[in-house]
């Protein structure tokens, strides 16, 4: 039980183990009686267990050198805390209230191996049967990797560690388990929950409605969740839908309602459902999922496409075989392995086929924005469940088509409305619980999402008022359980358990805080990094181009009249509604275009070519670019960790700090100006348009403001050390990458002057 | 959807490459698109493809005869300043004439279809223009771009077509279809072909006949004594010899060499005896603090049976003992080792350990030039015209190009490391000591010197460590030259570039220069609109006149240096830039090599939202200074006090800040 320092370990370091704290340089009388160091618990946590001393691995070299502390599992984390005195001078721009650089939220942790010698062995139960391993290595959901050395500890306690990790984070459990149900902070601040709206209330869904002038009907009927326990409280369908469909609906549990997404300025909308399972002989599904659809295309002008995501995009578990893949890329635990996998690195992404898998998502969610842009189309998209891909494909085609989403609060908002209310199954999805028959539901579906976003978001900066940090940190709070957002499967799942839980302990109902409530995690500085400064208002865009001619549309969405052509297809009308019904009957459901003779592909290349021409508008509808080059791997989420790839004084950081100083300049000469002119006219154009214009951009803290040079490339994730300043060099893998030549071209001379036939 | 249809069918036009020229279009490769499906590896499979193409294209044109408009796109925007120009006109840069001109000549691009138009011929670029859609097409194609003519005739219709495909150095190949019975047609091929190639015509480069003047004289960036001075050079170990002076040690070398002092200018003759193509051991860069330097130079003569120099033993030496803070000399020769090993057995070799003490020998294991032209042509192919989307990474990683982008970033590393951390000084060789060589010299030397990161800085280093010592531009690219199978052509310097274009990527604020300027560099490495880039050495250029014939490219660039500057730029000073030599840090250079497909759009730029930023600030500064005069002179009567905000932050900033 005692560290290190105090002389008290049964074993000097090995040889090639080399602490940082020499026994020396801790002074045994200034450090009181070794006692196990707790970290600083959140109200509600606990410790299960704890062992000392701990050697942790410090991933940055191979010399495997390390740290000495203690190991703690809580009922919320798993933590580490070092024997060294934190060094004040290591500022953290951006530390996470609730757990920090060494704490692991259970939630978080993906695989935990065993090192036996040479050998790592995948943990799946917490009994061992034989010895101890010596090492634990943690591979998180956030791409952390974490090796603690357990040998300096006695057994006993080795053994109570490691089992406990192993059976705090890998076995099963029940919800209330889950961190955040004993949480009990002080919840004053949780009042302010900004303006994201939550979907949990008529007014939000009438107020979105109103948002996007589209006509549909509310649906109270499922609030206490009497037509399906899959549905939300409160949600839209198309007018036509009546009572008696209700009945059915209920009968299929919810499934073949076509549930309001978003409508376009148009008239046209966008739904989506899940599949109702057809039998050939069974006519009642059949005739009820004709009835919606009907529903669906009398919204608007009597049109209506729909799509099976389940055909056209990889199924659940080709995503979570392809992630799984692909994360292994970046959970790299020694240098070796890291550059053993530089050498083909383009064809193992290429082979995991993560990116293509986003493509795809991307590509779809073009598709639809196409039917609902251009031939202002009702589209109905669904899948089996009708909360995974769905969700995916609805929210793109809202933040390509509707700039509101592309703020902040409005991403937020998108979130809640469709993957929250939308009821996508986070908690299987994520398998929070680790039960081992739902092993085979996870898959990182909204991560998906996350990551089509970030392509956007990279392809066209200045379109968003959120930055790629913004979209890193909320991925990497679907697995903090404190929150209430990502815990559930459903609105009902998370109203019975929010309701029904403990009056016993005096607190009311479970009030545990949104993942939307930043300042739990963040304070306000390091929410100003969630801010993209290269966010251009619409304000100013407007401003400064002095586009005079504009489309009456109150929530316009910019686009040069000769798209707006109508397009022939507009001429379906009542009098073709028979033959419509005719066919729709025929074609039942299988995916029917209005115009058969167009080949999808052909025509949506044709809207996308057309607006490839067009000059971008940032407020306007946002299209990905698709091709090969233009799909990237998200470097901020997956490489910040990996100290091999941190490029010292690089990175983008240099560019946005540029800017946000700017952007301060700009700021104060505006203070100044109307300082200056007070209430004279003189403050122009500048004057008051301006002014709040900047107000969103936060600038980075002013000592930050010149020092790219010693930030690196993961800023603001990695903390600021004095790095050392040593290049990587790739260690002894130059041979590996000496290309087989069949021409023998590498023994040339450079002199050879033979005519050979190449360009 | 992205498929590319080929050639003849009606695929929709595509939008044009923004231009990313300035508006003094200056005969670039203004914003342009062609053609061509498959790139022709086999002869004979490609010219049965091509005659299909061309088939299929003449059919096309006579079924579908009148194209729908195509949307407006921004293609005029290249010439934005006169935008009703005269289409029959061709923008002429000075001492530039028409030599030829055909109607009716077919473009088959690749990625808009096919396109009648007029093709032009001047001694300086091949202009095609298209009155068919709206807006017109245009295209140019610089002479000196151009790596071969090819040309096919076709039974077609009863009419005998011509196809030509005009094989470029910058990564396109654009073909054109005409009929070959008319005279202008024939003019057109034998003018392209005289032109393209003059120097295998009796014909000077063009640059000898352009006339353009500019405010800035490029020839006078780099003084090399003022260059040397600037790193504390001559200093008490090293020394500017004039011994080169008529290029007789080493024809080359440039004049001004420097050298360490007290060495006896017979030494120095048998050291010169001793290297490879007499390129003997000579400073490039010295540390202005740890006085460790950089000297480079060709491989010694060892040969099979292991011969030595004493001299060269004892320069060797000299080297080290010049740099007091260490007692190590760390040799990185550029080469794989078992290469080095054939080169011994021909009379080359490497410094033996055994034979010079305290040397430490490194091979840095760089493939030589031949790998590399053969790399680069492999990516032409996957990048044009067509791209597989779904193997992008796979074919990328098939060309090997980004793996020799690392393997010479992390070489150039080692080096940076060895003078900043190991204080060693470092000589650096290949074989001939003029390629690898002066790719991981400079490179180490941007690495280490925040001076080659400014825009003259970077001009000076590629006029000292390419142009000066002898970097074979003229064999290496082949200007003016038909002989296009010459395996003395490699892309070596467009390597280097786009090693320098990956460090930017790395660090975007450390760069006084842009993107933009990068790619100027290249397309006027084969322009021949600039002298900058003539002949293999110094003395060559000396004797052909080339500085007080021809225009030099910093002429042009610094000129307008505000288009080429990178708006971020923060002064890292004393900073060593590391990149990272990992494949997950590199990508490829789309906007270079990829420039020609439409659909790259290059991402709206940064700099254009920070350039307003910029702007606005000086609007309101100005407008700030007004306002303070106008508050004092309308207060001075009334003597108040209040607005003493302070005046300090007026004027205009300085567009650079430092870290």
């Amino acid at each position: 039980m005692l560290s290190l320092g105090s002389g008290g370990a049964k074993q000097p370091p090995k040889a090639s183990f080399v602490s940082y704290v020499t026994p020396e340089e801790i002074n045994p009388e200034k450090e009181p009686p070794k006692k196990e160091r707790y970290p600083d618990l959140l109200p509600g946590e606990v410790v299960f267990c704890s062992a000392s001393p701990i050697l942790k691995y410090t991933q940055d070299e191979l010399s495997q050198r390390g740290v000495f502390g203690t190991l703690v599992c809580t009922n919320f984390r798993v933590s580490f805390i070092s024997d060294e005195v934190q060094v004040e001078d290591t500022i953290q721009h951006f530390k996470n209230k609730l757990y920090g650089e060494n704490d692991i939220p259970l939630m978080c942790v993906d695989n935990i191996y065993g090192g036996y010698d040479d050998k790592k062995k995948l943990i799946t139960c917490p009994l061992l049967k034989n010895k101890c391993p010596s090492k634990i290595i943690i591979h998180c959901k956030d791409l952390r990797v974490f090796q603690y050395c357990l040998t300096y500890t006695d057994e006993k306690d080795a053994r109570k560690i490691f089992q406990g990790i192993v059976h705090h984070c890998l076995e099963s459990k029940s919800l209330k388990c889950v961190f955040a149900f004993s949480y009990n902070a002080n919840n004053a601040e949780m009042q302010r929950k900004g303006r994201t709206v939550m979907f949990d209330s008529i007014d939000d869904w009438t107020q979105e409605m109103k948002r996007t002038k589209g006509v549909c009907r509310l649906v109270a009927e499922n609030q206490s969740f009497e037509l399906s326990q899959r549905l939300p409280q409160y949600f839209f369908v198309p007018a036509n839908v009546t009572e008696e469909d209700f009945q059915n609906a209920r009968k299929f549990n919810g499934k073949g309602l076509p549930i309001w997404c978003w409508s376009h300025h148009t008239g046209c909308a966008l739904f989506k459902t899940a599949a109702l399972p057809l039998m050939q002989e069974d006519t009642i599904p059949q005739a009820y999922m004709e009835k919606m659809l009907n529903a669906v295309a009398q919204n608007y002008l009597y049109s209506v496409k729909t799509e099976d995501l389940s055909d056209t995009l990889p199924s659940l578990q080709e995503v979570q075989l392809s992630y799984t893949k692909f994360k292994q890329f970046f959970l790299i635990d020694n240098s070796t392995e890291f550059w053993m996998s530089d050498v083909k690195w383009f064809s193992s992404l290429e082979n995991a086929g993560w990116l293509d898998i986003i493509r795809q998502c991307l590509q779809k969610a073009v598709e639809v924005v196409e039917c609902l842009e251009k031939e202002n189309t009702n589209v109905l998209i669904m899948e089996e469940e009708g909360s995974d891909l769905c969700c995916v494909i609805s929210s793109l085609v809202q933040l390509m088509l509707d700039p509101y989403y592309r703020t902040l609060t409005g991403f937020q908002s998108l979130v809640q409305k469709e993957w929250i209310a939308g009821g996508h199954n986070f908690q299987d999805r994520c398998n929070h619980l680790h039960h081992k028959d739902k092993e085979h539901l996870q898959t990182p579906v909204f991560l998906l999402f996350l990551e089509c976003v970030w392509q956007l978001l990279h392809q066209h900066s200045p379109a968003f008022q959120f930055s790629e940090t913004y979209l890193t940190v909320l991925s990497d709070s679907v697995h903090v359980p404190v929150f209430s957002t990502f815990l559930f499967n459903s609105v009902q799942q998370k109203v019975s358990m929010m309701t029904a839980e403990s009056p016993q302990t005096q607190r009311g109902p479970l009030n545990c805080p949104t993942v939307w409530d930043w300042s739990v995690q963040f304070d306000c500085r390091a929410q100003e990094f969630f801010i993209n400064p290269l966010y251009t208002d619409k304000l100013r865009v407007d401003k400064l181009t002095k586009k005079s001619h504009r489309p009456k549309h109150t929530r316009q969405l910019s686009l040069p009249s000769s798209a707006f052509k109508t397009p022939s297809k507009k001429g379906f009308f009542k009098e073709e509604t028979d033959s419509l019904k005719k066919m729709l009957r025929v074609k039942r459901l299988s995916r029917w275009m209005l115009s058969p003779d167009a080949s999808p592909q052909a025509s949506t290349s044709e809207f996308y070519e057309a607006w490839l021409r067009r000059p971008l508008d940032y407020h306007g509808v946002l299209l990905p670019l698709l091709d090969g080059p233009a799909v990237r791997v998200w470097m901020q989420r997956y490489l910040r960790w990996i100290p091999e790839v941190q490029i010292c004084g690089g990175g983008t950081v240099a560019v946005t700090n540029r800017l946000a100083e700017l952007q301060g300049e700009v700021r104060e000469l505006l203070r100044r100006l109307e300082r200056q002119c007070g209430g004279i006219d003189a403050g122009g154009p500048y004057h008051s348009d301006h002014h709040h214009l900047y107000d969103n951009v936060a600038p980075l803290p002013p000592h930050l403001l010149r020092s790219s040079v010693r930030l690196s490339s993961s800023f603001p994730f990695a903390s600021i050390r004095n790095w050392p300043f040593k290049p990587a060099i790739p260690t002894s893998m130059l041979q590996g990458l000496i290309v087989s030549d069949p021409d023998n071209m590498a023994d040339r001379e450079d002199e050879y002057t033979e005519t050979i036939s190449l360009v | 959807m992205d498929k590319q249809s080929s050639a003849g069918s009606e695929s929709p036009a595509q939008p044009p490459v923004p231009s990313r020229k300035p508006t003094r279009t200056l005969g670039g490769n203004t914003g342009s698109r062609q053609a061509s499906v498959e790139t022709l590896d086999s002869p004979t499979g490609s010219h049965v493809e091509w005659c299909k193409q061309l088939i299929a294209a003449t059919l096309n044109s006579q079924v579908s005869a009148g194209l729908p408009p195509e949307v407006p796109s921004r293609d005029l925007k290249v010439f934005g300043h006169q935008p009703v120009v005269q289409m029959d006109e061709v923008p002429l840069v000075p001492g530039e004439t028409i030599r030829a001109t055909a109607k009716d000549v077919m473009y088959i691009c690749p990625f808009s279809g096919a396109l009648n138009g007029t093709l032009t011929v001047t001694d300086y670029k091949l202009y095609f223009v298209s009155l068919e859609r709206e807006p017109y097409f245009l295209m140019d194609v610089n002479l000196g771009a151009i790596s071969r003519l090819e040309t096919i005739s076709v039974q077609s219709n009863g009419e005998n077509t011509c196809g030509m495909e005009i094989v470029c150095k910058d990564m396109r190949s654009p073909r054109f279809a005409f009929k070959k019975e008319e005279q202008s047609n024939v003019d057109v091929m034998e003018m392209l072909t005289k032109h393209a190639f003059p120097l295998s015509h009796d014909l000077s480069l063009f640059a000898f006949q352009f006339k353009e003047e500019y405010p800035m004289d490029g020839w006078k960036v780099y003084d090399p004594v003022a260059e040397y001075k600037r790193q504390g050079l001559p200093n008490e170990s090293w020394t500017i010899s004039k011994l080169n002076s008529n290029y007789e040690v080493c024809d080359t070398y440039p004049a001004l060499l420097v050298i360490p002092n007290n060495i006896d200018e017979d030494d120095i003759r048998r050291v010169a005896s001793f290297r490879a193509k007499h390129r003997i051991p000579v400073l490039s860069w010295i540390h202005p603090e740890t006085q460790a330097t950089i000297v480079r130079c060709s491989q010694p003569l060892v040969g099979p049976s292991d011969h030595r120099c004493k001299e060269d033993e004892r320069y060797l030496q000299t080297i080290m003992d010049a740099n007091a803070q260490s007692h190590k000399l760390t040799i990185f020769d550029a080469r794989q080792s078992s290469v080095a090993d054939t080169n011994k057995a021909k009379d080359g070799g490497y410094e033996s350990e055994n034979f010079y003490p305290n040397v430490e020998l490194n091979f840095l294991d760089i493939p030589n030039i031949h790998v590399m032209r053969e790399s680069l042509r492999k990516l032409k192919e996957v990048v044009y015209p067509t791209i597989d989307d779904q193997h992008w990474l796979s074919t990328i990683d098939g060309t090997h190009w980004l793996e020799y982008i690392r393997l010479l970033l992390a070489g150039a590393v080692r080096i940076a490391d060895k003078l900043e951390s190991g204080k060693s000084s470092v000589v650096v060789h290949c074989s001939d000591g003029w390629d690898r060589t002066a790719q991981l010299t400079s490179l180490a030397m941007l690495m280490l010197d925040s001076h080659y990161r400014t825009l003259r800085g970077f001009q000076v280093l590629l006029e000292k460590e390419w142009i000066g010592f002898g970097h074979k531009f003229a064999s290496r690219v082949g200007h003016g030259d038909e002989n296009h199978a010459n395996s003395e052509r490699s892309p070596l310097f467009v390597q280097f570039i786009d090693c320098v274009w990956q460090i930017m990527r790395q660090f975007p604020a450390a760069f006084e220069f842009n993107e933009l300027f990068l790619i100027t560099i290249l397309d006027h490495l084969y322009s021949c609109l600039f002298g900058t880039f003539f002949c293999n050495s110094e003395k060559e250029r000396v004797e052909q006149e080339v500085q007080s014939k021809t225009v030099s490219l910093w002429s042009y660039i610094n000129s307008q240096a505000e288009d080429f500057t990178n708006p971020f730029y923060v002064d890292y000073q004393h900073h060593v830039l590391y990149p990272l030599a990992s494949l997950r840090h590199l990508e490829l250079w789309v906007s270079y090599y990829v420039r020609w497909n439409p659909r790259m759009r290059p991402q709206m730029p940064v700099h254009e939202n920070l350039k307003e930023l910029l702007f606005l600030r000086a609007e309101l500064q100005r407008k700030a200074e007004e306002l303070q005069r106008e508050v004092l002179s309308s207060h001075s009567l009334s003597s108040s006090s209040e607005h003493n905000s302070s005046p300090s932050h007026g004027g205009p900033s300085p567009l650079h800040t430092t870290a």
